[in-house]
């Protein structure tokens, strides 16, 4: 099957590679969401990390990693450059199907963009959710 | 080091057709292209001869007599034409009713095998469908537990094409001559590479392909007894009565000639290429798993072609991992592209983990891979699963001690 272009340089180089620390650290930090979306059996896990300025409320920084095909590498990687610099409800803006968009992912793989849509809201959640 | 990419490493899928086999197709296009049907000129009888000598090449690389072979387009056909064809003769009821008679398989059989079975289940017959042990190997045991008293065939391929993993054959052939059922076996991973003799493994239906043995794609043959017992199956072609009424149609001339032509190299040479390719793989399998932990071979360790090996990386996804292959042609147990999400149903079948099933390479070599290939094979798999793991969060959660079966995913 043959991949965009854009898809590939995501997959050649992926941005944002990483962790904030392990899981037992991300989990302690407050100024770090994460969302740990996906399942091995179905072939796709995404983990994606934000660290929220807690002075301005921007997304600083963000990371990922991935177990999944071509198309999930290259999601998740462009989530992490999307969400860096904006608001929490910037990011919660972002939808699927921008990714679909800016990938040109084929019909057999919207459920990557799904899944990297999934991880950034449930980053954002679970980041909310260790400030309320 | 100087090797020549891409490297093709999928031979279980198709081969390259060996020249020697080309050679010998190639008058038959344009000189000799006479119909073997045509009794009354030179044309049809060179197209005759040629048919002739090609029946008995296949008959002899496996053990049979030239009157029990029937030129087919490849297993595929074979395979329906067996199952199908022996379901029907040896029915119990006639068409239209139900528990028409009782027929056994394997689940992790070729699709060209399964679905024949299905058909059949839609037309009133029974099928079984067994799953091989947690090694790929189906045993005589383990056939003999399931027959019943209207079990009229039983089907278990010799040699998976997934892991390479042979079968009981010639003991599963024997039960079912005890047992007066007709007995078939998909040998299409197995004809040209082991040594095969169907009178003496008790094989009264074997299907074999011309691609899978360096010879053309398109042509294929179905081994079916004559003697003891004397086996009848129901031609599913019908029209010029060729292949003794088996299978009506012109003959592929071109394609029979170079199965035959095919066949008989592999007779020639199946030993000394078969120990050459287990030495490869022994190599690449001790390089690849020496380099990288969490690796699984899967199959049975000994018991499985020379020529084949199926690996599974823990926290890594298959179809990225191929993406990061281009260069080698290889095959993933990952059938992510499908939109099936379901990772091998051959793997799952043997208890594999959903993680390592997604995670597979089948790698299977051939007549003309060198040992540069696959040591350079092998140092880009091992720099492609590192990279990926790297990626992996299923890696880091390894190596921080989390049990990643332990955790609630929410499957998607």
């Amino acid at each position: 099957m043959a991949y965009s272009d854009k898809v590939i340089a995501h997959y050649e180089h992926p941005q944002n590679v990483g962790t904030f620390g392990t899981q037992k650290e991300i989990k302690a930090a407050t100024n770090i969401g994460v969302g740990l979306v996906g399942a091995p059996e179905c072939g796709d896990v995404m983990q994606l990390q934000i660290k929220v300025d807690e002075d301005t409320g921007l997304i600083e920084d963000a990371k990922f990693k991935c177990f999944g095909c071509g198309s999930a590498i290259a999601s998740s990687s462009l989530a992490t450059e999307w969400l860096k610099g904006k608001t929490l409800d910037e990011g919660m803006d972002i939808k699927n199907t921008e990714i679909v968009e800016e990938l040109s992912l084929p019909p057999v793989k919207i459920h990557c963009s799904v899944l990297a849509e999934d991880a950034i809201k449930s980053a954002i959640e679970d980041y909310k959710q260790k400030n309320a | 080091m100087t090797v020549k990419l891409p490297i093709y490493l999928d031979h279980a899928a198709t081969t390259p057709c060996d020249p020697r086999v080309v050679d010998a197709m190639l008058p038959y296009f344009t000189e000799m292209f006479g119909n073997p049907g045509s009794r009354n000129h030179s044309f049809g009888w060179a197209g005759e001869d040629a048919v002739t000598k090609a029946r008995q090449q296949v008959a002899d690389l496996i053990g049979a007599d030239s009157k029990e072979i029937i030129f087919t387009s490849g297993s595929t056909e074979s395979n329906n034409l067996a199952i199908k064809g022996a379901a029907n003769m040896y029915a119990k009821k006639p068409a239209g009713e139900k528990n028409r008679g009782h027929i056994i398989s394997v689940i992790h059989e070729h699709k060209a095998v399964l679905d024949p079975c299905k058909r059949l289940e839609k037309e009133g017959f029974d099928v079984t469908l067994i799953d091989p042990k947690a090694d790929g190997t189906v045993t005589r045991e383990m056939i003999e537990a399931v027959i019943r008293d209207d079990t009229i065939l039983v089907t278990v391929m010799w040699a998976n094409n997934e892991i390479g993993t042979f079968n009981e054959i010639p003991q599963i052939g024997e039960l079912c001559h005890d047992k007066g059922i007709i007995f078939h076996t998909d040998a299409t991973q197995w004809v040209g590479k082991m040594p095969t003799n169907v009178k003496t493994d008790n094989v009264d239906l074997l299907s074999l392909s011309g691609h899978k043995i360096y010879g053309p794609k398109g042509v294929g043959a179905l081994y079916v007894r004559r003697r003891r017992p004397r086996v009848r199956i129901i031609a599913l072609q019908e029209g010029g009565g060729q292949e003794r009424g088996f299978r009506a149609g012109t003959a592929n001339v071109t394609g029979i000639v170079g199965l035959g032509k095919a066949c008989e190299l592999c007779a020639q040479d199946m030993d000394s290429e078969r120990e050459r390719l287990l030495g490869l793989r022994n190599r690449l399998e001790k390089t690849v798993t020496d380099a990288l932990d969490v690796t699984q071979i899967n199959g049975h360790p000994t018991k499985r072609l020379a020529h084949l090996t199926n690996i599974s990386f823990g926290f890594v996804e298959g179809e990225s991992l191929m993406m990061a292959l281009k260069e080698i042609a290889m095959s993933s147990g990952s059938a992510c592209t499908s939109a099936s999400l379901e990772p091998s149903y051959v793997l799952k079948a043997l208890g594999v983990g959903d993680d390592l099933a997604h995670s597979s390479l089948r790698i299977s070599m051939g007549r003309w891979t060198t040992e540069e290939e696959i040591d350079y094979a092998g140092e880009m798999i091992i720099e492609a699963v590192n990279k990926l793991r790297h990626l992996s969060p299923l890696f880091d959660m390894h190596n921080e001690g989390i049990d990643i079966t332990k955790i609630e995913w929410a499957a998607h």
